[in-house]
Formats: structure tokens, sequence, C-alpha cells
């Protein structure tokens, strides 16, 4: 276990160090970010409506009992922004960019098509490991916000549909509290997610060697290994931005 | 730098190991500038493994491995690009790759290693798709092409960059007789035409009898026989004999 992670850590470091090398893969990149974002976008954005519509009712059934139903749209997005858009929108990803990456790099080890790259005096690794992780990196904190925003929709037409509220005071009521440091750390730590995602995806896919028996294996390890990373990172990150920002943790 | 004579690819005491699997045993040959060379063998007897060797695709456990003069088993890999540029490899199930069209295919290494301009790269890749056949085909994706095409667009891949040697493995596995016959003939065609050096593996003596200048068998990871059809055949190794009376 141990040396896997000293692997995986060293395909990474390998990655960043290769961002400074010529050519810079400008084509593959967009491509790899059009594959990532756009074709992500509607699963994150169906998501983030349910699970806003949803919170909403959930949170509505216990804040009524107190008599604090004003509060909704606040409690909506400061658990969109803090942790549920971040966190969703990352297993979410892991799900379906990581077992993609898996098979597509390891169906591409079996059937030679990487040998076929370096026969060619191509990097293979520059031309489709980099530009995938650089794809996740960009992309995630994107649909993050795509995630925050259809989550607060959802959850306003919740609101709406019981109590009539417009939305100009959903809005007001959601952000009312609201800080920046409530909004960009945890933003910009899908970034980390995301290289996490590129990076375990592209090394269980790239390294493969068990020909066409390990497309579909690299596909699965690549979402459970993903999903865990990202679980354990979030915890760590949150400690980070709490340390760099203690008016979060209060 | 090394002298290594008139060599374009040589093999000196070359072993390789998988695990515990010795696939290759001390293999030594030989092969000149513009000679087709055909390596025989039943399967797994590593010349699938010899062929990965001489493009540096592996590395071997002992021996030495020249292309002209370059000694490749330890070059860095900057030098190692340079030296893969003398080379072309049609893989034994073509590898195209599954994203793109077989236009994109041949500009790809043409954008990479070469500076041409869109006319130049057009011109060419349009001389080269008509040498195996598939001027009409270039925006074709890989899965719209039968085994024959995609065999041929690996050649055109192979040969976009006007490589010194051609590697092919197994050229005519997975074809028809007509259809493996027409890839042999592109094959003696390019050797003829452009003084391109040959390195086949095959186990389809008759192919290996059409192509190959001279024949080297492999059994078991040794080499059994080395020379021309006519000295293999009437080789002392009765597996190599056996072989060749094969077809």
């Amino acid at each position: 276990m141990l040396e896997i992670a000293g692997d995986v850590s060293l395909f990474g470091f390998r990655a960043i160090t290769s961002l400074f090398s010529r050519p810079l893969e400008g084509d593959q990149i967009r491509r790899q970010i059009a594959e990532v974002g756009s074709k992500s976008l509607l699963l994150v954005i169906a998501s983030g409506f349910a699970l806003g519509a949803v919170l909403t009712l959930h949170t509505r059934s216990t804040l009524v009992t107190f008599g604090a139903t004003a509060w909704i749209p606040t409690v909506q997005s400061l658990a969109f922004f803090i942790e549920i858009g971040p966190l969703v929108t990352g297993l979410l990803v892991a799900g379906r960019v990581g077992s993609g990456i898996g098979a597509v790099l390891s169906n591409m080890r079996a059937t030679e098509q990487i040998d076929a790259i370096e026969s060619l005096s191509i990097d293979s690794f520059k031309y489709l490991v980099v530009p995938r992780i650089i794809a996740c990196t960009l992309a995630l904190p994107v649909l993050t916000l795509f995630l925050d925003f259809s989550g607060l929709l959802g959850g306003f037409l919740s609101e709406y549909s019981m109590s009539r509220l417009s939305f100009q005071s959903y809005i007001a009521s959601s952000f009312a509290s609201f800080e920046w440091s409530n909004f960009y750390p945890p933003t910009l730590k899908t970034a980390v997610f995301g290289f996490a995602i590129g990076t375990v995806s592209s090394f269980l896919g790239y390294t493969t060697n068990e020909g066409a028996q390990g497309v579909g294996r690299a596909a699965t390890r690549s979402v459970v290994i993903s999903s865990l990373l990202i679980i354990l990172l979030d915890v760590l990150l949150i400690k980070f931005i709490f340390f760099m920002y203690p008016e979060s943790a209060l | 730098m090394i002298d290594n004579g008139a060599a374009a690819v040589a093999f000196h005491q070359v072993s390789k190991s998988f695990g515990a699997k010795r696939v290759l045993r001390d293999v030594s040959f030989d092969v000149h500038a513009g000679e087709a060379l055909c390596i025989l063998g039943r399967s797994g007897t590593g010349k699938s493994v010899t062929l990965k060797l001489i493009i540096s695709l592996l590395k071997p456990d002992n021996g030495n491995i020249w292309i002209e003069q370059d000694e490749i088993t330890h070059l860095k890999e900057a030098d190692l690009s340079r030296v893969r540029r003398k080379m072309g490899f049609l893989f034994q199930d073509a590898a195209l790759f599954d994203s793109l069209t077989l236009y994109e295919h041949l500009a790809l290494p043409l954008l990479r290693l070469s500076d041409k301009s869109q006319d130049e790269l057009d011109f060419v890749i349009d001389r080269v798709l008509k040498q195996v056949g598939l001027e009409n085909d270039k925006r074709k994706m890989p899965s719209e092409l039968s085994g024959g095409m995609r065999k041929r667009a690996g050649l055109a891949r192979a040969l976009v960059l006007e490589p010194k040697i051609l590697l092919a493995d197994e050229p005519s596995s997975g074809l028809d007789r007509i259809t493996a016959a027409e890839i042999d003939e592109l094959l003696l065609k390019q050797k003829a035409e452009h003084k391109t050096t040959l390195i086949v593996v095959t186990h389809d003596v008759r192919g290996a009898r059409n192509v190959g200048d001279r024949i080297v068998v492999l059994d078991r990871g040794r080499l059994i026989a080395d020379g021309t059809v006519g000295e293999v055949e009437q080789s002392e190794n009765e597996t190599a004999r056996n072989l060749m009376s094969e077809c």
C-alpha cells in the first residue's frame, strides 16, 4: 500500500515537472477539458439541483420546529459552498471521469497504442497523462460552482413551493452572512481533488500491464481509490482551511 | 559513439527476462543497411520482444544493441528520441489511436518532428496514403477500417517520417492470403524504392520467403539458425528445417 502511494506521488510529481517542458500540448489539454468539463456538466447540474431541493425539504421540517425557517437560505448556501458542493462534485467526477481515464489509458496500453506513441518519438506521458491531470485540476472548481448554484436554485424552487418566498429575498438571505472565506478556500480545494483524480486514474491506467483484463480493473480501482482519496483530502484540507482562515471555524 | 561497421542494426549477446521467464538468451545478429531480415519462430519465442528491444520500448537485461553508430541500451530519453526517428514500427494489430482520423494519425508525428507547412504536410500525407492505397480514406476513423486497411494505415503511419529502418510485427497476422501478400508487396516496394532496411517478425513462412533476404529462426529464446532461405532449409538444426518446410 505504501509502495503504491509512493509510486502515485512520484507519478504526480513527474506530471508537475513535465508542465515546464515543451511541447505544451495545448490541443490535448483543450480536448481533455472539454471531455472532463462539458461532458460532466449535465450530471453535476442535475445532482446539485436535486440535492438542493431535498436538503431544503429536510432542513425545513427541522427548522419549523424552532420557528427558524427564515434561516433556510443561509443554511442552504453555507452547506453547499463550504462542503456539499466541493465534496459531491469531487465524488461525481471521480465516478464519471476517473473511471473513463483509467479505462482509456489501460486500453491504450493493452492495445499497444502507448507503445505506438513512443515509437513515434513522442513522450506518451506528456501527451496522454499531463493533459488529463491538468484538465481535472482546472475543471473541478468550475464544476463545483455549477453544482453550488444549481443547488441554490433547487433549494429556492423547493422553498418557493412551500412559502412563496421571492427569488430576490432568497438570494439576499443566502448571502447575508456569507464571507469570502466561505467561498474561495472550499472552491479552490477542489483543484486538489481534481489533481488527485487525474493522477490516481492516470497512474492506474497508464501503468497497468494486465492486458485486456486490466481495463475493467483499472476503471474500477480508479473510482474506488480516487473517491477514498477525496474524502481523506477533504478532512485534511478542512483542517488546513481552518488554520489559514480561523474565522471559518467559528 | 561506437564504430559498428555497415550494420543498420546489431544485436550482440542480448538477453531479456520477464520475472522468472527468460524470453531471449544471448541472441546475436546483424542486419545490414537495405537488407530485409525475417525473424521466424513459433509463438512465445521472443520475436516481438526482439523488435521492441530494437526500438527501445524494452531494455535488455544483458548485451548490446546498436542502431547504426548508436549503442542504445544506455541512451537517455532525448538521444533515444533521435534514434527512434530513424525507425518506423508496424504493430501487430496496427495500434491505431481510437480518437484520431487516419489523416490525424499521419499528421501527429509530422507536426511534432518536422517544421513542414500545412501544404507540405498535406502533400506528404497524400503521398504516403496513396503509397498504401488509402488515399480516399483519410477522414475515416480506425473503427471504420477493415483489418487489411488498418494494417495499411499502421504501415502509412510507420512510413510517414521516411524511416531508414522499418520494423514490422506480424504484418500478415489476421489477414487472408491475398491481403497478406499485398502487405508483403508494400514492404518489398518500400525496400526497393527507398532502400529501407526491413526487419519483419512473422510465423508466416511463405511471407518470410517472399520478403526476406535473410532469415533468422528463434526457438525458446535462442537463435538456432541464421542465413538465406536456402541456408536455413539446409540448417543442421532440425527445428529450423521443420519450420521452413511448413508451407
